[in-house]
């Protein structure tokens, strides 16, 4: 269907199809063309230059990246010429990068470094730039860490955050040597609109933006012995943890992720699925109870649609962008922070322990959790209720640090108390999985049956696309709710926030007849959260995916109202949904904020 | 031959000649096609610096199927040593509204923009009356075309066409990718035409006089006049209309003060000529024919023996240093890297080999950059440094 055009690359006659650049041209023949500014997810740049190619005939040289084929162009990717110029290219950029790469947080996985050692850059003939610049560090942020001496402007990030998340935190100001990547008034950026999503981080070529790491604070608590340090697990970090440790994209290492936090010396390895679970329970019930008064009551102080509040980046997101609209949001604390809560609450007492002991860590996809753990309101366990977070990253430092084996780990499972989930809460690590998780559950609660698509599996909210619509028919209700007789659920699923600001414009606009809506921050979801391992790109999110939902179908138990510990928690504890305990420990409040 | 040409002053720029309305309304009842052939034939490149044709720029627009179109008169003088568009814009500018609304006419664009350099604001209430006044009068023809002036900010980037659209379209100004060009792509995507002021009054004449007026002026490859800012150590520093193609050997003989050492052609991104090539030496655009030819947006710069060549190479690096828009790699550290190279050389800080090594950067600057920019870096750099070698080191 489409146009061929006939070229040659280095020399090689090969048929490329129209509308492609030189770059995707030469991957097309297997042939790598090394890159700084570009990325998958991001809109052409061509600001680096290292990419540049020869086109015969052409006294200067094309960005591959930039350039489109041409019928009948003859192109060299690796003449004398154009290895000489990126070669100085690289050599100019580490004169203005502050390479100390032994003591730096991305040493091993920076591309920069990467390109210097494959050039062979061995000496600095330019003239140190950096010394001259005065630079300082922000880390301010309880996520995210910015220093400029790192950077080597290839605006990334500031893409990242212009077009998959339409927030504008990062910016270039200045120009010339001034030039520079900054926020807003040159703020801190824990001032300033960030939603701390850290996709700057997963998109950042070097050092530059980095999470703020907890991995000394974890070891010390690890190390008191008068400390019960428990750990919980996002579901997102046991298919992402295996790429930082070696192995490829995809594959599930939640086993040895639970046999490795084990021997790194955690008292009690945890699952945040299980709460998960618990804010199924919950947020379907919140949801159910919106509808009725909706419905039947017909009380107009209830508003819907009701959006979830599981994403903190997203949280942070509304709370700036659309703060008119926070009733929207489900009252709901996120899974990692109903577990914190709970930790210091219904654990301790079962454990018999001070909660004042307990040292409450988790495992987070995200960085943006490291915010939420600390926003001063998530203290209703009487303490912080969670004291650290690590991303998927930083848990494969303290692995690696421990000089575990992580390959030859026997796979073990989740302690108890707390430790129990089922496939609904693992799909939490995908766009549209809570989506799926409450139907699979609300559905049952409103009609007494599963929800009507094969094996469990909503495949309607599945998939890729940014923004996703689905509905669901509710036939021959059970008696308490057979006001919903006939009504049809409608839902939508929107990942990466510059899809969430469309469907909250829709919102905004009254045009938005859901009922309830999934917002995650970071594109494909907590799977491809700004803590995961580096690098990012549509393919291997697809991979992680994938194993997800392989994860959910071969779970015994795939709806979070049937999971046993659950069950358990409210018969001990929390007494009903939406209860008094409930309300106290798992439900939350939100704070209107500027956006300068 | 190039440096038998004597030096020829004329005057059809500033001739004051208050006939805009008639050559307008005369020019639009030709056809569109009858007007770009004329352009072409004329040969008329533009004056900018860059010496694209002019009428293959507006053909390429015209050719274009989109219904939105744009004509943008290029107002940012901003290259050291250049005054001329300032001055045709007070003194002549309904030549240049003129020039603007023929080629909307001839492209199907039936809006123009005047990006208007910031430090030139002073000049804004006598343009807006002349647009006025010219609006009205393309109401009364019925000629579907207004202008509106764009100021710039001050940055001298955004003379560079793609980074003014840019900045046009509310955006920091940093160039784009080429391609797509203007013709294609231009401000809010769609086909531009964008020239610079004296461009389109040298069409403005063309329209007026003929394509062969224009043509027999000048030498092979660059026909036609051209306005020089003439400055520096000169008795008569200035705005002059000349022919192209003359030598600088009798550009020296008018303008230098008996002791000029060198002549810096177009700029800080131009050419510097020492004082023995002078005869060897045309202004105007690259030929097959003639020996060294210099293009030029029209800024010539005098020095004699009492300048240091040091100091003025260190000069434009420190401007271009400043004025880079620090997007690319080769031009925003390539320019630090010149800058404080050649002072690490001079304080004996670094070997006087080191020269060859930014002589090669400056190489790479030219191949790689992202814009005219920092591809033109190189020119400056290389001609002081290769003619005055002595004097960067010692």
């Amino acid at each position: 269907m489409s146009k061929k055009l006939n070229m040659t690359i280095n020399g090689l006659p090969v048929e490329i199809s129209a509308g492609k650049t030189i770059l995707e041209a030469a991957e097309e023949q297997g042939l790598k063309i090394p890159t700084l500014c570009h990325h998958k997810d991001l809109c052409v740049a061509g600001n680096c230059r290292v990419c540049v190619v020869e086109v015969t005939g052409q006294n200067r040289l094309s960005a591959a990246c930039a350039t489109p084929c041409e019928e009948g162009m003859e192109i060299l990717t690796n003449s004398l010429k154009v290895r000489n110029s990126r070669k100085q290219i690289i050599e100019l950029l580490l004169a203005e990068h502050n390479a100390d790469c032994t003591k730096c947080y991305r040493n091993g996985n920076c591309e920069l470094q990467t390109l210097a050692s494959e050039y062979k850059i061995m000496t600095q003939d330019f003239l140190e730039l950096v010394p001259l610049k005065n630079y300082t560090i922000d880390a301010f942020s309880p996520s995210i860490i910015k220093d400029d001496s790192k950077c080597i402007k290839c605006q990334r990030c500031v893409r990242t955050c212009a077009e998959l998340q339409g927030v504008n935190a990062l910016t270039v100001a200045h120009k010339g040597d001034q030039m520079k990547i900054t926020t807003f008034f040159e703020k801190a950026m824990r001032d300033i609109v960030c939603t701390n999503c850290g996709q700057c981080v997963n998109h950042c070529p070097t050092s530059a933006l980095v999470e703020k790491n907890y991995i000394e604070e974890v070891w010390e608590a690890i190390a008191n012995p008068n400390k019960h340090v428990v750990v919980q697990t996002a579901p997102a970090v046991r298919v992402g943890l295996g790429e930082e440790l070696g192995l490829k994209p995809g594959k599930r290492v939640t086993g040895q992720m639970v046999a490795a936090l084990k021997r790194l010396g955690f008292d009690s390895v945890l699952d945040t699925d299980f709460t998960a679970d618990l804010t199924i329970i919950e947020e379907g019930t919140e949801l159910l109870t919106r509808l009725k008064k909706v419905l039947v009551e017909k009380d107009e102080s209830v508003t819907l649609p009701m959006a979830t509040s599981c994403s903190p980046g997203w949280i942070k997101y509304i709370e700036h962008m659309y703060p008119e609209h926070l009733e929207n949001l489900s009252t709901c604390k996120s899974p990692q922070q109903m577990f914190g809560a709970l930790v210091k609450t219904y654990y301790a007492n079962a454990r018999n322990l001070e909660p004042e002991n307990i040292v409450s860590v988790s495992i987070m996809p995200c960085t943006a959790k490291k915010y939420e753990a600390f926003r001063p309101e998530m203290h209703d366990s009487g303490y912080r209720d969670v004291d650290y977070v690590l991303t998927t990253r930083e848990l494969a430092i303290l692995i690696k640090q421990a000089g575990l084996d992580f390959n030859k780990l026997e796979p073990v499972k989740y302690d108890r108390l707390m430790g129990e989930s089922s496939g609904a809460a693992v799909i939490f690590g995908a766009t549209g999985g809570v989506m799926e998780a409450a139907l699979r559950t609300a559905y049952e609660i409103v009609t007494g049956r599963e929800v009507p698509f094969e094996n469990l599996n909503i495949t309607p909210v599945r998939g890729i696309d940014g923004i996703r619509e689905a509905s669901i028919k509710i036939e021959n209700p059970v008696k308490e709710w057979a006001f919903l007789d006939g009504v049809e659920l409608k839902c939508a699923i929107a990942h990466g926030l510059v899809n969430a600001k469309t469907v909250m414009d829709s919102v905004r606009a009254g045009t938005a007849d859901y009922h309830f809506i999934e917002f995650m921050a970071c594109p494909g979801g907590c799977l491809g959260g700004g803590g995961q391992p580096i690098p990012t790109n549509p393919e291997i999110r697809q991979k992680r995916s994938e194993a997800i939902y392989a994860e959910d179908e071969g779970l015994l138990i795939r709806k979070s109202h049937e999971n046993p510990e659950i069950k358990k928690l409210y018969k001990d504890f929390l007494k009903e949904p939406l209860g008094e305990v409930s309300h106290h420990l798992l439900h939350t409040q939100y704070t209107k904020r500027d956006r300068y | 031959m190039a440096n038998s040409h004597q030096l020829k002053r004329v005057d059809f720029i500033f001739r004051n000649e208050n006939d805009w309305e008639k050559v307008l309304s005369t020019t639009i009842k030709k056809k569109p096609q009858e007007l770009i052939n004329a352009l072409i034939s004329s040969e008329l490149k533009g004056r900018g610096g860059a010496g694209f044709p002019t009428g293959l720029k507006w053909k390429l627009t015209a050719e274009s199927k989109e219904k939105q179109k744009y004509v943008i008169c290029n107002a940012d003088e901003g290259e050291p040593g250049t005054f001329k568009d300032r001055e045709i814009l007070s003194r002549v500018p309904y030549k240049v509204l003129t020039a603007m609304a023929i080629c909307g006419y001839i492209t199907g664009a039936n809006k123009g923009y005047i990006y208007l350099r910031g430090e030139y604001k002073f000049l804004l209430p006598e343009l807006n009356k002349v647009i006025d006044e010219f609006s009205y009068y393309c109401k009364e023809i019925n000629l579907d075309f207004n202008i509106e002036i764009f100021m710039g900010s001050g940055a001298y980037i955004c003379g560079e066409e793609t980074a003014l659209m840019e900045s046009m379209e509310g955006k920091r100004g940093e160039p784009r990718n080429k391609p797509p060009f203007p013709t294609q792509a231009g401000y809010m995507g769609k086909p531009t035409v964008i020239n610079n002021v004296e461009t389109l009054v040298h069409s403005f004449t063309i329209f007026k006089y003929g394509a062969k007026k224009f043509y027999d002026l000048g030498v092979q490859y660059s026909r036609g006049t051209k306005l020089f800012s003439v400055s520096g150590d000169t008795p008569k520093p200035g705005i002059y209309e000349l022919e192209l193609g003359m030598s600088l050997q009798d550009f020296v003989y008018e303008f230098g003060d008996g002791d000029t050492k060198a002549v810096q052609v177009g700029g800080a991104s131009g050419f510097l000529v020492p004082r023995k090539k002078f005869k060897d030496a045309a202004i105007g655009f690259k030929g097959k024919l003639t020996g060294i030819s210099l293009p030029t947006g029209g800024s010539m710069m005098l020095f004699n023996s009492s300048r240091s060549m040091f100091n003025v190479l260190d000069n434009y690096l420190e401007f271009f240093r400043e004025e880079s828009c620090g997007q690319c790699t080769p031009c925003r550290v390539g320019c630090q890297q010149l800058l404080l190279g050649i002072k690490a050389v001079k304080r004996g800080e670094k070997p006087a080999s080191y020269l060859d090594k930014l002589l090669r950067l400056t190489e790479t600057m030219q191949y790689t950059a992202k814009c005219g920019l920092g591809q033109s870096v190189a020119n400056s750099f290389s001609s002081i440094v290769a003619n005055f070698r002595e004097e960067m080191i010692y």
